[in-house]
């Protein structure tokens, strides 16, 4: 009886909520993990939210959301203050924001980088950063004079997995004798640890370094001791103007736009996107002109054929590091297996922490 | 064996490198713990002066300037805590937390218009001497003024202490505050000057990070450091120069873990990085037990609110 | 002239007005630090502190995020009372959730009544061991208190961390950081329908009143309490000092296990790396905010948990940036802690001599 009574009292002071916006301008909220301010992933999903609202769309963004519990009250305090559409930006919103889905059926939900669509208002979305991860393979292959690339890993999670061996596949492709080293930090974002990291790998051999965390430290220490390095996340060429060979960029803002046009227009539909090179969601900065005109060119073309689709970053035969086939001849790796990546193929050094 | 060696020395180059902040803050924090106040707030005033030296180094473009901006603020910090524990005899634990907590939400309001802004390059001394000697090159030489400072810096702390009549005012504050205020002694005075060069000092360790070790400002960027700086003064036992070795334990802990990944082995990272932690409960326990060995260097009247009749 | 003298009682009035003085205090701080960021102060204030809890939902969340931050602070009161810095509850919450989860992880697939007591006690009991270990260190090798508990919060943070990362993370999880959600059964039943407010809710509150009990109405409750006063009079009231150290802080870590294995059984439903956005650092505001006395502890949850809902809400509604909430925590404790002076010393305001001037 109590438990009717109370949810006609919730019910009101929703419609309440809703019915005072019913005419307000249409908006769209988003929830950061990290700091606007960490010139990485965060900063990225700003930059794409600052689009939304060069669209001529009121936005509103709350950061340094923790994964915890905080999360499901931000998130639904969001969809009550009168947002039609939110973007969770970070996996481990993935639970509560299907749970705010379901008690806001009118209110438009994407999660990046999840797998749970629950609800009809719910989409989620992701890039396929490991296409970038094949061009930099490339680059790396080609660059080093020492054989040896370093890897600085966040998680053993099939997204990092995933990049480090796209990498490494490019790279044996055009020079067979590479090694990958891989440091593994736990942390998405410690500019002091990601530092000390490129710096053992670059002691350890490593003349070409990549992250796979979000602060600018690991390039700067490639400058610093004049190793090639590549920007994550956001363009990062003046941190390291002589030593960065390009960076992938993860380009939000035409998707938030698109999305956001949608959902203010009534043609929002729940879906579930991996976009790549092709849409632009990931993006490449533009190449150092340090690794000679033929390479930028060879890599230039490689990122034609790999938005067109002539040519797939997993393309068989792949091998893991036991020698059992991962992929045939003649096929290429299928979405599933890549969403669900958790072996590293053969030429990678180590095992993934457990 | 002559690569092996060479080796070698890069790698306590990248240890000494990465215990500078450490020792700093350690440095300056055992100033004031030897002087009896117990000042929590070592990553408050840490990242205060990260973002001060950033933002002046930014603004001004001159890296002197920033780092005796670091300083100052670092110092003006603590006198929040020195006002707070002296004169209005607050709980030592609870306003170093204090503190703590709001220096991380001021840095963070300060520092918004500076992401994203690459630092200028901090000039390192004797790169050549570096590159030409084999082992004794990278730990000697390409370093920056700052690390020069920070190793000399025990030695000074630790002469300062037991050789000059400052240093034994100090330790007798800390000792037994009442019968040094009895001789005459200015407690608080003592007390406030002992908190102000912690304060600097912690805000030369942030200046490190932000302007040296990764040149540029991000949100949290101390990263706990200002923590293990606190563990370290007590894995020391009060002793400047312990302080210096046990810098570089923590600090090569650290590196050897990055170093053993990359050649491939498996290591539980996490377990390895709760060792300094375990350590310095390990040494608490060993000197606490011989009530000599405290005697010998722990102040007594550690984190006690003195308070003079008048 | 000022003089200010030294009180030699203090009044109860003034013991409990300089909480709210610290408020306003905090407020009025809060309120410069806005105008100063161009926002209207009051406008930011009322988005801070009045519109959050301006519902049902609002009100349920604050008692969410206030019952793990009460507890602790009960806990803390304790050792607090009788001079002992416990400072690791922090710790003390994540091992007590690590125990618990790892009981509920033991128990996945299990139906039944029992599992979430028997949870609920693993939580409390790891919270109690882990704070014994500062106790037992304090009282057999004379170590300092504080750094102990302090050094086993970041062991405590690493260990969760190795867990979830490794050999407790969830199987079909894809490696990321977290276990499995935990079974029906070993979450904490929630009150209402589309509240999020959990019976968690109510162990807080029959733990403050147990605390009461046994501070007001006890033996050893008056023995905590005169030994925080002095040592001597302690012995006299036959004070074992030893046995109490170890319970004090048994009380105290098991008030945070149970924070924690609240947080990880109710709202969160899982163990993964952030199970606490510093709980047991916060609740030591709360401890002294409250004046280590139960009732003022409830209170002071409440207004510290408020804080970090108006954070939230400031930015959604004004965009005032997130970290305002940190200094506003930062602000209310040192205004209460410099308040206290008053407490302990009488300022004076005499006429003015001639020859003073």
């Amino acid at each position: 009886m109590y438990k009717n009574f109370l949810r006609y009292i919730i019910s009101v002071l929703f419609f309440l909520g809703v019915s005072g916006q019913a005419n307000a301008d249409f908006k769209v909220g988003f929830v950061y993990v990290g700091p606007t301010g960490d010139h990485g992933w965060t900063y990225q999903h700003d930059e794409g939210r600052k689009a939304v609202e060069a669209a001529g769309i009121k936005t509103t963004y709350v950061e340094s959301v923790p994964e915890g519990a905080d999360a499901e009250r931000v998130i639904r305090q969001l969809a009550q203050s009168g947002h039609d559409l939110i973007f969770t930006t970070s996996f481990g919103y993935m639970d509560p924001t299907n749970k705010v889905a379901k008690d806001f059926p009118n209110v438009k939900f994407e999660h990046a980088t999840g797998y749970k669509r629950e609800h009809s208002n719910v989409s989620t979305y992701s890039a396929r950063f490991y296409e970038g991860r094949t061009l930099l393979g490339h680059m790396a292959g080609k660059m080093t004079k020492t054989n040896v690339i370093g890897y600085i890993a966040s998680f053993p999670i099939p997204e990092v997995i995933r990049g480090i061996n796209a990498m490494t596949l490019a790279a044996q492709k055009v020079n067979p004798d590479i090694k990958t080293k891989i440091v593994w930090v736990f942390t998405w974002y410690d500019p002091g640890k990601e530092s000390e990291a490129a710096q053992a790998l670059i002691d350890q051999g490593a003349d070409v370094i990549m992250q796979h965390t979000d602060s600018t430290a690991p390039v700067q220490v490639a400058e610093k001791a004049g190793v090639w390095s590549f920007g994550q996340a956001s363009d990062m060429q003046r941190f390291a103007p002589k030593s960065i060979l390009t960076s992938i960029i993860d380009d939000w803002a035409p998707y938030y736009v698109e999305r956001s046009i949608a959902a203010r227009d009534g043609t929002w539909k729940q879906q579930d996107t991996w976009h790549g090179l092709k849409e632009g969601m990931v993006a490449m900065a533009p190449y150092n002109s340090a690794m000679g005109s033929d390479l930028v060119k060879e890599v230039e073309q490689l990122q034609k054929d790999l938005a067109s689709g002539k040519t797939h970053s997993f393309t068989g035969p792949i091998y893991d590091q036991k020698g059992n086939i991962l992929v045939a001849e003649g096929s290429v790796a299928d979405d599933g297996m890549l969403a669900g990546m958790n072996v590293y193929v053969k030429g990678v050094e180590g095992d993934i922490p457990q | 064996m002559s690569f092996d060696l060479n080796f070698i020395g890069i790698l306590i180059g990248a240890i000494m490198a990465s215990s500078v902040p450490l020792i700093l803050a350690a440095s300056g924090e055992l100033i004031t713990e030897r002087s009896g106040v117990l000042n929590l707030g070592v990553e408050g005033m840490m990242i205060i002066g990260a973002i001060s030296g950033f933002a002046l180094m930014v603004i001004s473009d001159n890296l002197f300037l920033a780092v005796i901006g670091s300083m100052t603020s670092g110092l003006i910090i603590s006198i929040i805590f020195g006002v707070l524990t002296q004169s209005l005899l607050t709980n030592h634990v609870a306003t170093g937390l204090a503190l703590t907590i709001f220096g991380i939400g001021m840095s963070a309001m300060i520092g918004k218009n500076f992401v994203g802004i690459p630092g200028k390059e901090f000039p390192l001394l004797f790169v050549n001497l570096k590159e030409n000697i084999p082992f004794l090159g990278p730990i000697l030489f390409g370093h920056s003024v700052i690390l020069y400072f920070a190793f000399l810096l025990p030695f000074l702390t630790n002469y300062f202490l037991k050789k000059t009549k400052i240093g034994l005012i100090i330790r007798a504050v800390g000792d037994s505050p009442t019968s040094a205020s009895n001789q005459g002694i200015n407690v608080i005075l003592v007390r406030y000057s002992c908190i102000l060069y912690g304060g600097a000092m912690c805000g030369l360790a942030g200046a490190y990070l932000s302007l040296i070790y990764t040149p540029q400002w991000i949100e949290n960027m101390t990263g706990g450091r200002g923590w293990i700086a606190l563990a370290l003064v007590v894995f020391a036992t009060w002793s400047p120069i312990k302080v210096l070795i046990g810098a570089l334990i923590f600090g090569g802990i650290t590196i050897s873990q990055l170093h053993m990944q990359a050649v491939g082995l498996r290591i539980p990272v996490q377990l390895l990085s709760a060792l300094p932690y375990i350590m310095t409960i390990i040494v608490l326990v060993v000197i606490s037990r011989d009530s000599r060995k405290i005697k010998l260097n722990t102040p007594t009247s550690l984190g006690q609110i003195f308070y003079k009749e008048k | 002239m000022i003089k200010i003298e030294k009180r030699n009682d203090v009044s109860p009035s003034i013991y409990f007005l300089t909480p709210i003085l610290a408020i306003f205090l905090t407020l009025f701080g809060g309120g410069i630090i806005f105008f100063v960021l161009g926002f209207n102060p009051l406008e930011a204030l009322k988005f801070f502190f009045i519109t959050p809890i301006s519902d049902l939902y609002g009100f349920s969340e604050l008692l969410v995020k206030a019952t793990p931050l009460c507890l602790i602070a009960i806990g803390l009161s304790f050792c607090f009372k009788s001079n002992n810095w416990n400072i690791g509850a922090e710790g003390q919450l994540i091992f007590g959730g690590i125990v618990g989860g790892g009981v509920a992880l033991l128990f996945y697939g299990h139906d039944g009544f029992y599992v979430l007591p028997i949870i609920i006690l693993a939580g409390a009991i790891g919270g109690m061991i882990f704070a014994m270990i500062p106790a037992v260190l304090k009282t057999y090798f004379n170590t300092n208190e504080i750094l102990v508990s302090l050094m086993l919060v970041y062991v405590a943070k690493l260990l969760l961390d190795y867990l979830v990362v490794g050999p407790w993370s969830n199987p079909e999880g894809f490696n990321f950081p977290e276990t499995r959600q935990f079974s029906e059964s070993a979450r904490m039943p929630t009150l209402f329908d589309g509240l999020r407010i959990h019976a968690g809710i109510f162990i807080t509150l029959i733990t403050v009143f147990l605390s009461w009990l046994i501070l007001y109405k006890t033996y050893l409750g008056f023995q905590i309490k005169v030994s925080g006063l002095s040592l001597k009079t302690a012995k006299y009231a036959g004070y074992k000092g030893k046995t109490m150290i170890i319970i004090v802080f048994m009380i105290s870590g098991a008030c945070a296990g149970l924070a924690g294995v609240g947080e990880i059984t109710g709202p969160i439903g899982q163990l993964h790396r952030n199970i606490s956005p510093d709980y047991g650092f916060t609740a030591i505001i709360v401890a002294f905010l409250g004046r280590l006395n139960p009732v003022g502890i409830i209170f002071a949850s409440l207004i510290v948990a408020l804080t970090y809902l108006g954070a939230e809400t400031a930015q959604i509604f004004l965009q005032v940036p997130k970290y305002t909430g940190q200094v506003f925590q930062g602000m209310i404790l040192f205004f209460l802690l410099g308040s206290d002076y008053l407490l302990f010393f009488k300022i004076k305001f005499l006429g003015l001599k001639k020859n003073e001037l």
